[in-house]
């Protein structure tokens, strides 16, 4: 057998021979520093390879190693509250024992293999087990319970399991079939580009509730949903996500900072630990895991980043949890995609990405999903998925947008004209979508209130009204308009300033429950039907427009959450007819 | 003794080919001998086992397949540093410009330096006051923050860039600092307001100035931000000084990089740069920052010129993608006699919002910065209507808010270049203009704010 050898280097890409044998997408170690890389095209014994790490200094005759095994992460007790980078190094270990630069050729394990973990066994002696069942629990954080599984392709009869304290390479049960005994750790091995199996996909039927107005009343998500929000740069595509990611009512958030800035997983690890789950007041790092390969970290690992993020966030779905995914941002992983293509020469497509670029987002986003998971206790979990889009020019021909729109059923349109009149989120409500509004309509009569859907649907519908009227007082003045248009304007703009309008920075303001935000849309509606009946009996419109109720209504944004009397009053105020 | 190769086999644009190499690694450092014994500089971009890609810093005029040397230095491009480089000027590889005496280095550092760990990164929080009020007021800077400032020719960025680098300090401190200059393919006369204004400022003392000049080798402006950036990293992460760099143009420094992508055949993006123009560009900004226990920082003020004043051209567009925000120059405020020039509206600082409020600024410097926004933008609306309909067909409230947004242009905005206005004047001016706007409609500050400051004048 002959060593493979580089016989050229470009960039990321290395090229080597004497790969007969070697399989695609299987890790190799690039010279004697050992380089991190995956084979992305054989050509007969020649190896082309992605190598995640910075290649200056590496030139022909050097060897390369092959490890037989695809570019997998390691999943176990640990992962919560880790930042990574792109292929699962854990940054802040690195950063203890490197120094605050990232340098190449590290090799640290993702998981702690020194704490010490308590295992609660969940089965008895004896018992028969499948591949996704659970063995036991282990405490991992405040919020999460991490659920230990039986791997993927072992099942048969437990011969050995018990409580006690282990390190996650400690063995601790054994399961016996036809005679072979399988040792069972709390961690495995998964290759990050293979979905993880599940037994059954469901509909998604209940909201992701993540407390922004917009998106909850007007374009939902469904928990195993997936959707895009694509913006030109300053829209808020990080800033909404990074909210979402606080508040949003997922068990666990993985976040991946793809190709973007280092401040903002600087700013996201520095409010993480100090912003509280709502539900059980423990800080949100503990459901969290950050995935940040930066702008400026090597281009191959961004590539990757985004299937390291989505294996984690399968591996705790598969434990029945619900799970958020926020990627930021797509568009930064497609142009690594097609960096990588262009150095290989591939035929290019649309704007130089590469033709396969419509089926690995298909892909991607088709990991999402509301599934009964693996095992045989009938558990559903789900995923949801959201990712970011930076079309050039904020031009949402782009391909990337477009070839996401196949794939998603939730469509956040962010609006350079909203942004730069600083109306945030600035999620364009003319073209933003959701096909969820059908599934969650039942919890949402249910649990929130009957005339919910209702109310949204009058909501969407001023709001369209307003673009016709504005569209028309534009040629030819806003006094040409009926009273009753005028009336619908000022509808409009009360929905737009004070329900769409969020901030994020604000205490109060940056999270709505949705009993809230049902009461805020019924006042301003009442109100609108209150003054609609005021200008029948001849009221004039500057008068209505001038009732202090108007100036009540736009603060009511503020009032804290547990203080819902406050509502009491002003909907008294308008049942009686608005303070006229 | 290095090997030296006689097998160039190809010249094109700023690419030579060398053959028959052996043991060359990427990205070494390369050394050019031309048949008349004068040197040149390069740097491997594609190596193979038979034949290396190097590209030449300085461009390959002169240079002939026959007599040519070529060397491989079995390193990459460093920068001797030490703290003299402070007070001195380079040209666009790093060679004393200033007729004074080679720099005696302490080390040298490879200039593409290494990413920040994101988990060691600080998040920048020290507002930085720039006595200009359109920025102070309506998009602040702090320290370690990229902002670059988007104009376009004919337009004073360089004015501006000035008086920031003269005005700009933390409040309340007094601490080391330096000002690192970058200059890609400016004009000597650009080149020389910058060095006059700094020596007359005193400001040269502390500054270290790296300057390839219009009619200089484009290919050497791939080099000279890294040159800039790893002094300026030196000076803040070694020698912990706070650094502000100025990168000027930007817009250059990308044709450069198009160029030598166009040399070697890649596939191009659009307007033909190179699909990697983000990344590259990402190596550069997102040098800036902030280290968790150190006490330097590295705040990045790059000035870009957008062809043909579009800030989706690529060149803007990619740099928006990846800096905190930037400044935009309007031509038609510029019109209006009106210096500085900056486009509020469409300006925007991203780390604005931990760098000011109480302690810091005021407290209610957010309140009232969103409510200037929206009022400044309703005003802009009511002026389009105007110029359509003619201002007799706006309604009162809107005539309101267009005589607000003139306002802010004639009484904010503008202000003298030498002139500092500190925050709290800057604060104050925008109180004096809300003043003539109800207070009702003054929904984006709590009452408590209203309370306090505002005066109704109408
Ligand atoms: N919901 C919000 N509330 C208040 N301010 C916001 C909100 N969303 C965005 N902003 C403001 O807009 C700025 C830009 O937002 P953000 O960084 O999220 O843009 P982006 O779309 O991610 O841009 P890029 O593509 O360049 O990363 C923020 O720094 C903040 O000042
Ligand atoms: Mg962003």
């Amino acid at each position: 057998m002959n060593q493979p050898k580089i016989i050229r280097v470009s960039g990321p890409l290395i090229v080597a021979s004497g790969c007969r044998g070697a399989r695609m997408f299987d890790v190799v170690y690039v010279s004697q520093e050992r380089l991190i890389g995956e084979i992305i095209e054989l050509k007969g014994d020649l190896a082309f390879i992605q190598v995640y790490e910075d290649t200056t200094g590496i030139g022909p005759d050097e060897p390369v190693y092959l490890s037989n095994e695809p570019l997998s992460v390691e999943l176990g007790p640990g992962l919560i509250s880790m930042i990574y980078d792109g292929i699962q190094r854990p940054l802040e270990l690195i950063r203890k024992e490197k120094g605050d630069f990232v340098q190449r050729g590290m090799e640290l394990p993702a998981l702690d293999r020194q704490k010490i973990w308590h295992f609660n066994p969940r089965v008895k002696i004896n018992q028969e087990l499948v591949s996704g069942d659970i063995l036991g629990e282990v405490v991992e954080t405040g919020l999460i319970k991490h659920k230990i599984l039986v791997p993927g392709q072992v099942s048969g009869r437990v011969i050995q399991i018990q409580e006690g304290d282990f390190k996650i390479d400690d063995v601790v049960a054994k399961i016996e079939n036809a005679g072979k005994i399988m040792e069972i750790r709390m961690s495995q091995r998964w290759p990050v580009r293979e979905p993880r199996p599940v037994k059954e996909r469901l509909l998604p039927d209940e909201p992701l509730i993540t407390g922004q107005r917009v998106i909850d009343t007007l374009f939902p998500i469904a928990k195993g949903g997936a959707a895009c929000i694509p913006g030109p740069f300053g829209s808020g595509k990080t800033v909404f996500l990074h909210t979402v990611a606080k508040w949003a009512d997922a068990d666990v958030i993985v976040y991946a900072a793809c190709g973007e800035r280092g401040n903002e997983v600087a700013d996201l690890l520095l409010s993480l630990p100090e912003l509280k789950d709502l539900r059980t007041g423990r800080p949100l790092m503990e459901k969290t895991v950050v995935i940040a390969n930066a702008s400026n970290m090597p281009v191959a690992a961004r590539e990757a980043s985004i299937y390291t993020a989505i294996t984690i966030a399968e591996y705790f779905r598969d434990m029945g949890y619900s799970v958020a995914l926020m990627a930021d941002s797509t568009s930064r992983w497609a142009e690594a995609l097609r960096e990588i293509s262009g150095r290989l020469e591939e035929m290019p497509g649309e704007e130089g990405y590469p033709a396969y670029l419509t089926t690995r987002l298909a892909e991607f986003y088709e990991r999402a999903g509301k599934t009964v998971c693996s095992g045989s206790d009938g558990r559903v979990g789900t995923l949801t998925v959201m990712g970011a889009v930076s079309p050039p020019g904020g031009d949402v021909s782009d391909p990337v947008v477009q070839n996401t729109l196949r794939v998603i059923k939730a469509f956040w349109g962010l609006d350079d004209k909203l942004a730069s009149s600083r109306h945030f989120p600035a999620i364009n409500w003319l073209n933003s979508y959701s096909l969820y509004h059908e599934n969650i309509q039942e919890f949402l009569t249910g649990k929130i209130s009957e005339d919910y859907p209702k109310l949204k649907t009058e909501a969407m519908r001023l709001l369209e009204e307003e673009s016709k009227l504005l569209e028309i007082a534009r040629l030819v003045g806003v006094e040409t308009l009926s009273l009753s248009d005028r009336l619908i304007l000022e509808a409009a703009r009360m929905i737009r300033e004070d329900f769409l309008h969020q901030n994020a920075f604000h205490e109060i303001d940056a999270y709505t429950s949705l009993k809230k935000q049902c009461r805020m849309l019924k006042l301003i509606l009442g109100f609108y039907h209150q003054a609609g009946e005021m200008l029948e009996k001849g009221k004039a419109l500057k008068e209505i427009f001038d009732l202090p109720i108007r100036e009540k209504i736009s603060r009511v944004k503020y009032i804290p959450e547990n203080k819902p009397e406050e509502f009491d009053l002003l909907e008294k105020l308008i049942r009686g007819g608005a303070g006229e | 003794m290095y090997k030296e190769y006689l097998t160039v086999s190809s010249i094109s644009g700023p690419l030579v080919v060398v053959e028959k190499t052996s043991g060359v690694k990427f990205a070494e450092l390369v050394e050019i001998e031309l048949g008349d014994g004068t040197i040149r500089r390069g740097r491997v971009l594609d190596i193979s086992s038979e034949r290396a890609l190097v590209q030449i810093f300085e461009g390959t005029s002169g240079l002939d397949v026959a007599k040519t040397k070529i060397r491989f230095l079995g390193k990459t491009q460093s920068l001797g540093v030490c703290p003299d480089l402070i007070g001195r000027i380079f040209d666009g590889t790093g060679r004393p410009r200033d007729g004074g005496p080679p720099v005696i280095a302490h080390e040298y550092l490879d200039i593409n330096g290494n990413p920040i760990n994101p988990s060691a990164r600080d998040y920048p929080t020290e507002f930085i006051q720039t006595g200009i009020s359109a920025i102070d007021g309506m998009n602040p800077l702090v320290r370690g923050q990229k902002l670059p400032i988007f104009s376009a020719s004919g337009l004073p960025h360089a004015r501006i860039a000035a008086q920031i680098a003269r005005q700009g300090k933390v409040l309340g401190k007094e601490e080391k600092f330096a000002v690192v200059f970058g200059a890609m393919g400016i004009t000597f006369e650009e080149a020389n307001f910058f060095i006059n204004d700094f020596k007359n400022t005193g400001a040269i003392e502390r500054a270290a100035l790296f300057i390839n000049l219009a009619n200089e080798p484009a290919i050497e402006r791939i080099s000279t931000p890294r040159l800039a950036l790893t002094a300026a990293e030196y000076f803040a992460f070694r020698l912990d000084m706070h650094v502000l760099v100025i990168l000027i143009d930007m817009t250059l420094y990308c044709e450069s990089l198009r160029q030598i992508s166009a040399a070697r055949k890649e596939i191009p993006g659009r307007r033909g740069y190179p699909g990697y123009l983000y990344t590259d560009l990402a190596t550069i900004y997102e040098r800036a920052g902030k280290i968790k226990n150190k006490p330097g920082s590295i705040t990045l003020l790059p000035i870009l010129t957008m062809p043909e004043d579009d800030k989706t051209h690529p060149i803007p567009d990619l740099t928006g993608y990846i800096t905190e925000g930037q400044i935009i120059l309007s031509r038609q405020i510029h019109r209006q006699g009106v210096y500085p020039p900056i486009d509020v509206l469409s300006s925007l600082s991203r780390l604005k919002d931990k760098g000011i409020g109480r302690d810091k600024t005021r407290e209610e410097h957010s309140d009232l910065m969103n409510q200037l926004f929206a009022c400044y933008a309703r005003g802009k609306e009511a002026k389009e209507l105007a110029v359509i309909l003619g201002e007799a067909a706006l309604s009162d409230e809107d005539k309101i808010y267009l005589k607000f947004s003139e306002n802010f242009e004639n009484e904010f905005v503008r202000q003298g270049e030498t002139q500092v206005r500190n925050v709290a004047e800057t604060l104050d001016l925008g109180w004096r203009l809300l003043s003539r706007i109800p207070r009702r409609e003054l929904k984006r500050i709590r009452e408590e704010y209203l309370d306090k400051y505002y005066q109704n004048a109408t």
